[in-house]
């Protein structure tokens, strides 16, 4: 479904530390969004349309998550694992591309 | 090395904070005003102002967002400073425990003020010792020289050991009152002091990484351990600094409890900040008439210094623990503390709490007379005639 964040999904590890040394000093970056998919807590889902989309990114810079990305096509993209259908980005859209649907399940 | 030349101002305890800063080449300062704390923050402001401080300064809403915003600044990898009192350090709370659990390494510098109601804005120590459980490392000023080389200090301990450090001083015994400050030259002070180098820096965009990230039961324990380990390091850091400040500056703060005459003593007193002061000086008098007493002036109460109190409680009877502050409930929280450190050891000395000074009730050198001839009692008697002892009590 998502190109982009599947691969670096794949070659990602999720850190786990067997001694106490092994932590970083200050609690950062421990990984912990790479097993704990904030994605299934959403009802509704954004949908994209790409010939709408003026490639403006608003919906990028204002996804909380962040779960929007730009492909490599320039178009944008929606990470559905980590999307909480805020629906941000549906509202912030100037041209309406991104529609907000029930999500079927 | 420079030589040097210490530069003389007549300042209050505020002004001496509001020079320290800008001395340490402080980039952000976020605060909200409040009495007593106030004309540390608008003597920054004048800095500003004047283009003597490159500091960028944050108008906030509330302390709470002054903490936060100090929090922000130094995550990016920035200096950062606050000052607050009472109330708002209470408001503070939950941020404080924010910048100690991500490592950062904020100075605040806290105008001891007691807590209302009564509504009040003397001094009293309960406002910082609430926050003993924080994370925070605790130095508390007995004068103004003392703010000033505290801050300079805190900074380099605090950058060291990733862990924020509070800068105690006496609200309007030292805040507002005016004496002679040895200042040290810019250009030793950045010697000492040199720019930051933070331990993860969220402006470096070649390896960007998440803040405050989700620790479950199977991670949390042992960043918990790590802020422990710190503070115990920290011991170490304190002495290394405050000696590398003495035979910069020749003030020395190796002690983290400043003692004196404690060798031959049958007593000491000991307590921390500004009522300190008044304590050496009954001292030195009582000495005169013949009393064998010491002082014990506790500089730092967060990392506390165990190994040096269990050291003083070997060679005397007694010690008197002065307390500007109470733990509803049980007793002085300095004595509490005391009284623990003592407990697994086999030096323990008759052990007395006088709870004197809350809210800013004068607190004298006849005062102290009077405490040492009631402890004189105590220890020719051999037991406690009470545990603690509310001095100023109306009877």
């Amino acid at each position: 479904m998502n190109t982009l964040f599947g691969e670096k999904k794949a070659q990602a590890e999720k850190l786990t530390f067997t001694s106490v040394e092994q932590y970083p000093e200050a609690p950062v970056s421990l990984g912990t969004t790479l097993s704990n998919f904030t994605g299934d807590w959403r009802t509704f889902i954004p949908v994209v349309d790409d010939n709408k989309c003026v490639k403006c990114y608003i919906c990028w810079k204002f996804c909380p998550e962040p779960a929007i990305y730009i492909r490599e096509d320039g178009y944008v993209g929606i990470d559905y694992d980590y999307c909480k259908g805020c629906g941000i980005c549906a509202n912030e859209c100037p041209t309406n591309a991104i529609t907000m649907e029930k999500e079927e399940k | 090395m420079a030589e040097y030349k210490p530069i003389r101002k007549v300042v209050s305890g505020n002004y001496a904070a509001a020079y320290a800063v800008k001395h340490a080449r402080v980039q952000v300062v976020a605060a909200y005003p409040i009495t007593p704390q106030t004309s540390i923050i608008e003597k920054i402001a004048e800095f500003i102002a004047n283009g003597e401080a490159d500091i960028q300064y944050v108008p906030v809403e509330s302390e709470h967002s002054a903490m936060a915003a100090s929090i922000g600044a130094s995550a990016a990898g920035a200096r950062a400073f606050t000052a607050t009192s009472a109330q708002g350090l209470a408001l503070m709370h939950e941020m404080l425990h924010w910048a100690s659990g991500a490592r950062l390494p904020v100075v605040m510098v806290d105008v001891n003020r007691a807590m209302a109601p009564p509504w009040s804005v003397w001094d009293d120590q309960t406002d910082s010792l609430s926050q003993r459980d924080t994370g925070w490392m605790q130095f508390y000023a007995e004068n103004n020289q003392e703010v000033y080389d505290g801050v300079l200090m805190a900074f380099k301990i605090a950058e060291t050991v990733n862990l924020p450090a509070m800068v105690i001083e006496s609200a309007f015994i030292l805040s507002h009152t005016y004496d002679v400050v040895e200042m040290i030259p810019q250009e030793l002070v950045d010697e000492f002091l040199p720019p930051r180098k933070p331990l993860y820096d969220l402006a470096d965009f070649s390896q960007p990484f998440s803040v405050g990230a989700l620790g479950g039961p199977n991670d949390y324990y042992e960043f918990r351990y790590k802020i422990a380990k710190a503070m115990e390091d920290a011991v170490k850091v304190i002495k290394d600094v405050g000696k590398e400040f003495g035979e910069r500056f020749g003030r020395d703060y190796s002690e983290m409890i400043e003692k004196g005459y404690v060798d031959d003593a049958d007593f000491v007193f000991m307590g921390m900040g500004s009522l300190m002061g008044t304590v050496k000086e009954a001292v030195e008098l009582l000495r005169k008439e013949g009393y064998k007493v010491g002082y014990a002036k506790v500089r730092w109460f967060r990392p506390f210094p165990k190994e040096e109190l269990r050291e003083i409680a070997e060679s005397v009877k007694g010690i008197a623990v002065l307390d500007r502050n109470y733990s509803f409930g049980q007793e002085g929280i300095l004595f509490n503390e005391s009284k623990g450190v003592l407990y697994n050891t086999d030096a323990r000395p008759i052990i007395k709490n006088y709870i004197v000074g809350l809210g800013g009730r004068d607190f004298t050198v006849p005062d102290v007379k009077a405490i040492a001839e009631n402890m004189k009692k105590v220890i020719e008697a051999g037991k406690l005639d009470r545990e603690v002892e509310w001095y100023h009590l109306k009877r």
